[in-house]
This record gives C-alpha cells, sequence and structure tokens, in this order.
C-alpha cells in the first residue's frame, strides 16, 4: 500500500499540486486520471522519488520514502518497476539487456538464471523470439510490453505506469491494459497507472484518483465514476461522443 | 558560480552510493574503446598533418644561414611535446568525444532513460558519467603520447620528402637538450585535460532540459565550456610546473 500524505509541489512559483492525499491499495490498479497539465505525472514522480514535494510525504507500507534515510530510500526503489511513457528502454542494448538490466546491476543472480528469468517475463508479456532486436527494430507496442517485462523483471511490489498506452492503436492499448491488471492481480502488486484514458479507466480503474488544477477532486472505483456529480468530472468522462452515448 | 557549485555537487554525487566494483569494470572497458580506440584515427591524422605543418613553417620561418637546421626539429620537438600534443589533441578530443558524451547524456535525459536508472535505485550520475571519466583518464594520457610519437614522425617524413632538413640534422635536433619532464608535463596536462572534457560534457549532457534541440544545444555548450577550460587549465600548469 502506498498513502501520500498532503503532498504540494510548485515550479517558479506556479503551483501544480496543493495538498493531495491519497492511498493506492494493494492488489488493485489505481489510476490518477485527469486532463492535460493536472499534475499527474508530477504527483506520479513525487510518488517514485524524481521530484521532492515541496511540503507531504509519501509511505511505502509504512516506510518513510520522501523524508527517510538512503537506505531506506533504496530499499523501496528496489521494489519499484515503471513503465515509462517513452518506454525509456536503453537504446544501446537489446530487448534481452534491458529486460535483464536490473538484475544484472541489482543482484547477483547466476546468468543462466538471469537469463530464464528474462525468457520468462517476456513470455509472461506475450513477447518470444525477440531477445537480440534492438529498441529501434521493434513496434511501439511491442516496445510498452518489453519495458512491463523490464519493471517485473525484479519481482517487484509496486508497478508505476506513466501513461502506458500513449500512441498505441485502440487495441493494443486495451491488451496493454489486461496486461498491466493481470500482473497486478496476478502478483499481488500495488499498480499506480497515469492515465487519461476512458478505455483504460472502464477497462481497469479499481481504485481512480482524479485530479484538477493540482486538486484532488474525487475517488472512485470505474464502477460509480459514470454517476459522479462532479462537474469537473463529469467534463472529463463525458468529452467524447462514445461516452455520452453510454451515459445515454 | 551557481554553475560551478552545480558542477562540483554534480562530481560529488559520482562517488556517493555507487554500484559495485564489477559492474563498473566492463562499463569502463566499453568506454575505453569509444573514448581511446575509436579517437586514434582522427588523433593519428591531426598529429601527423600538424608535425607536418609545423615543420615547413618552422623551416619557412628560420631562414637565416646562422641558425642550424637542426633547430627546425627541436622547435617542433618542444612544440609536439609541450602544447601540440597535449592542448590541441584535447581540443580536437573535446569536439569528438565531448560532443559525445553530452549527447548520448542528453538523449538519455530528455528520452527518461536516466530516470530509469534512477527508479530502480541506480546512482544515475556514477552509473553513466564515472566509467566515462575513468576511461578519459586511462585512453587520454595513450593518445597524447601517441599523438607526439606521430606529429614528430610526420616532421620527419616531410623533412625527407621535401629535403628543408636532413634525416640526421631531424633526429639530431630531436635529441639535443632533450628534457625528459616535457614528456610528464604533456601526460599531466593528458590526465587534466581528459577530467575536464569529460566531466564538463557530462555535466552538460546530464543536465538537458527539453527536446531535440536542447540536446544539440547541450552539445554545443559541452565542447565550448571544454575548450574554454582547457586553455585555463592549460595556462594554470604551464604556470605551476615550468613557471
Amino acid at each position: 500500500m502506498i498513502e501520500v500524505q498532503n503532498i504540494h509541489k510548485s515550479f517558479n512559483g506556479k503551483v501544480v499540486l496543493e495538498g493531495i492525499n491519497g492511498t493506492f491499495k494493494k492488489g488493485m490498479t489505481n489510476l490518477i486520471i485527469g486532463s492535460s497539465g493536472t499534475g499527474k505525472s508530477v504527483l506520479l514522480k513525487c510518488i517514485v522519488g524524481l521530484v521532492h514535494p515541496d511540503e507531504g510525504k509519501v509511505l511505502y507500507d509504512g516506510r518513510d520514502f520522501t523524508y527517510g534515510d538512503n537506505k531506506v530510500k533504496t530499499e523501496v526503489r528496489r521494489e519499484i518497476g515503471m513503465l515509462f511513457q517513452g518506454n525509456a528502454l536503453f537504446d544501446s542494448k537489446n530487448v534481452e539487456e534491458n529486460v535483464m538490466f536490473p538484475l544484472d546491476v541489482l543482484t547477483k543472480t547466476p546468468k543462466d538464471e538471469k537469463l530464464d528469468r528474462v525468457n520468462f517475463c517476456l513470455e509472461r508479456v506475450g513477447l518470444a523470439n525477440v531477445n537480440k532486436k534492438m529498441p529501434s527494430e521493434i513496434s511501439g507496442g511491442m516496445k510498452k510490453r518489453v519495458g512491463i517485462a523490464r519493471a517485473i523483471v525484479n519481482n517487484p511490489n509496486y508497478l508505476f505506469c506513466d501513461e502506458p498506452n500513449s500512441g498505441l492503436d485502440p487495441m493494443t492499448a486495451i491488451k496493454i491494459d489486461n496486461l498491466i491488471k493481470e500482473i497486478t492481480d496476478e502478483y499481488k502488486i500495488t499498480t499506480v497507472v497515469v492515465t487519461h484514458d476512458m478505455n483504460s479507466v472502464m477497462e481497469i480503474g479499481d481504485n481512480i484518483m482524479f485530479l484538477h488544477q493540482g486538486h484532488k477532486l474525487w475517488e472512485g472505483s470505474n464502477d460509480q465514476i459514470l454517476d459522479t456529480e462532479v462537474k469537473e468530472l463529469n467534463d472529463f468522462v463525458f468529452a467524447n461522443k462514445v461516452m455520452m452515448r453510454i451515459k445515454g | 558560480m551557481r554553475s560551478l557549485g552545480k558542477y562540483l555537487i554534480f562530481i560529488k554525487s559520482l562517488f556517493v552510493r555507487r554500484e559495485s566494483f564489477r559492474t563498473y569494470i566492463s562499463l569502463i572497458f566499453e568506454e575505453c574503446i569509444k573514448i581511446g580506440y575509436d579517437s586514434v584515427f582522427i588523433v593519428a591524422i591531426v598529429a601527423t598533418f600538424m608535425g607536418a605543418v609545423t615543420t615547413l613553417q618552422t623551416a619557412y620561418n628560420l631562414v637565416s644561414p646562422l641558425i642550424p637546421s637542426y633547430i627546425i626539429s627541436l622547435v617542433v620537438r618542444d612544440m609536439t611535446i609541450l602544447e601540440l600534443a597535449p592542448t590541441i589533441i584535447s581540443i580536437v578530443l573535446a569536439g569528438k568525444v565531448g560532443s559525445n558524451i553530452a549527447g548520448e547524456l542528453g538523449t538519455m535525459r530528455i528520452t527518461e532513460q536516466i530516470d530509469a536508472l534512477e527508479v530502480m535505485g541506480i546512482n544515475s550520475s556514477s552509473y553513466l558519467v564515472f566509467p566515462k571519466i575513468v576511461a578519459s583518464l586511462i585512453m587520454y594520457p595513450m593518445l597524447v603520447i601517441f599523438a607526439g610519437f606521430l606529429s614528430i614522425y610526420g616532421g620527419y617524413l616531410i623533412s625527407l620528402i621535401t629535403g628543408v632538413v636532413s634525416g640526421y640534422d631531424y633526429v639530431y635536433g630531436l635529441r639535443y637538450e632533450f628534457i625528459e619532464f616535457n614528456v610528464t608535463f604533456a601526460i599531466i596536462k593528458g590526465v587534466v585535460f581528459s577530467f575536464l572534457i569529460a566531466s564538463i560534457s557530462a555535466f552538460k549532457g546530464y543536465y538537458t532540459v527539453g527536446g531535440a534541440l536542447e540536446v544539440g544545444k547541450a552539445s554545443t555548450n559541452a565542447v565550448t565550456s571544454s575548450c574554454i577550460a582547457i586553455l585555463c587549465a592549460d595556462y594554470v600548469l604551464a604556470k605551476l610546473l615550468v613557471g
């Protein structure tokens, strides 16, 4: 479980996050949603420690990640897997080396065991026989899968995904969403997904946090989101015609 | 001053929260190939022509019959060892290696590869930059020695081809009043310049913010700053070591 407590963040005097509180539950796919520029990615970066909040703290199963000592931070970081919006695969390494990278650097696992684990993770995300391909040789959807394989190779307790289906066609996007959901259920990990894609919200949103102009305006599940009376959330949810039709 | 402070903090960050020694070994070897081996061709071309041109220019300017011809190679020797091999080659390498380091790290920054390392709990600056600096410290002095040898040899070849100095006089001039410390001085310069090029270029690349345009700017800034730092360090070292 991850708790965020009273997170504030400003850049050059511009307030991006103001007093965000929330809990991301274990074994659930937790979504942070909102329009572009509402602070979703900044909140995610505060949670994973890439940005230090001005105020407030983040607790990973009770461990203070924001103000804890370096030992705690390193310990927590090694339990984190993250899929980046642009995949962040290492250009100079092939698929196998990319997925094996956390094992190479962070563990002393024997080479054959590492290879078994890499192959298992690649198969788990539906990729086989691409081990020796370079990131530039595979499609966007495959890159996302490799990113997920790399994120789960070290058996993380926490999985973060920043816009996992941006730039993908609708079918591939749904496959990636379902993969994230399956992995979350299978390994009982705490998954946090930042998205503004309503398909993702309806498909995998067990626990959803809605941000608007740096504030948390709503929290609930995908079953409750269609019945909300929060105007800003309704504007966001029913911005496209398909969702309007669903509402009737 | 703010940039200098940030640079010093960046250098300090290379030595904290390091990964295992084993992790760095292969990275250092890879960087040695990229920084050293891949630069051999350009260094060879520049050094050989530099020596040849210096020999011709010196011969052209020393026209008095009172000056013995072996002075030409003496001048070429001292210029090569004291300035041309360490300083000019470092400036050439600042262009080649410095822009490469800044471009590589800048691209890694804007494509979130550095963030990915940080999220994994890896000290990205130490993991990415430390091997580059160590590899530079190992390879640059070797390149300086290689450049010095080729520069002097280039002068020898052009002497034979054009006949501005005889082979015997050229070799005599090379050996005449040779000060061994000058070679040590050139190697010291190589070490200092290598650290400056690798660290400044890495610093510029590591803190790139924006997109492709900013990566290009970071590469240009890396080369400019490295060249200025090399010239300043050259002056300071000359003052300190040879008065």
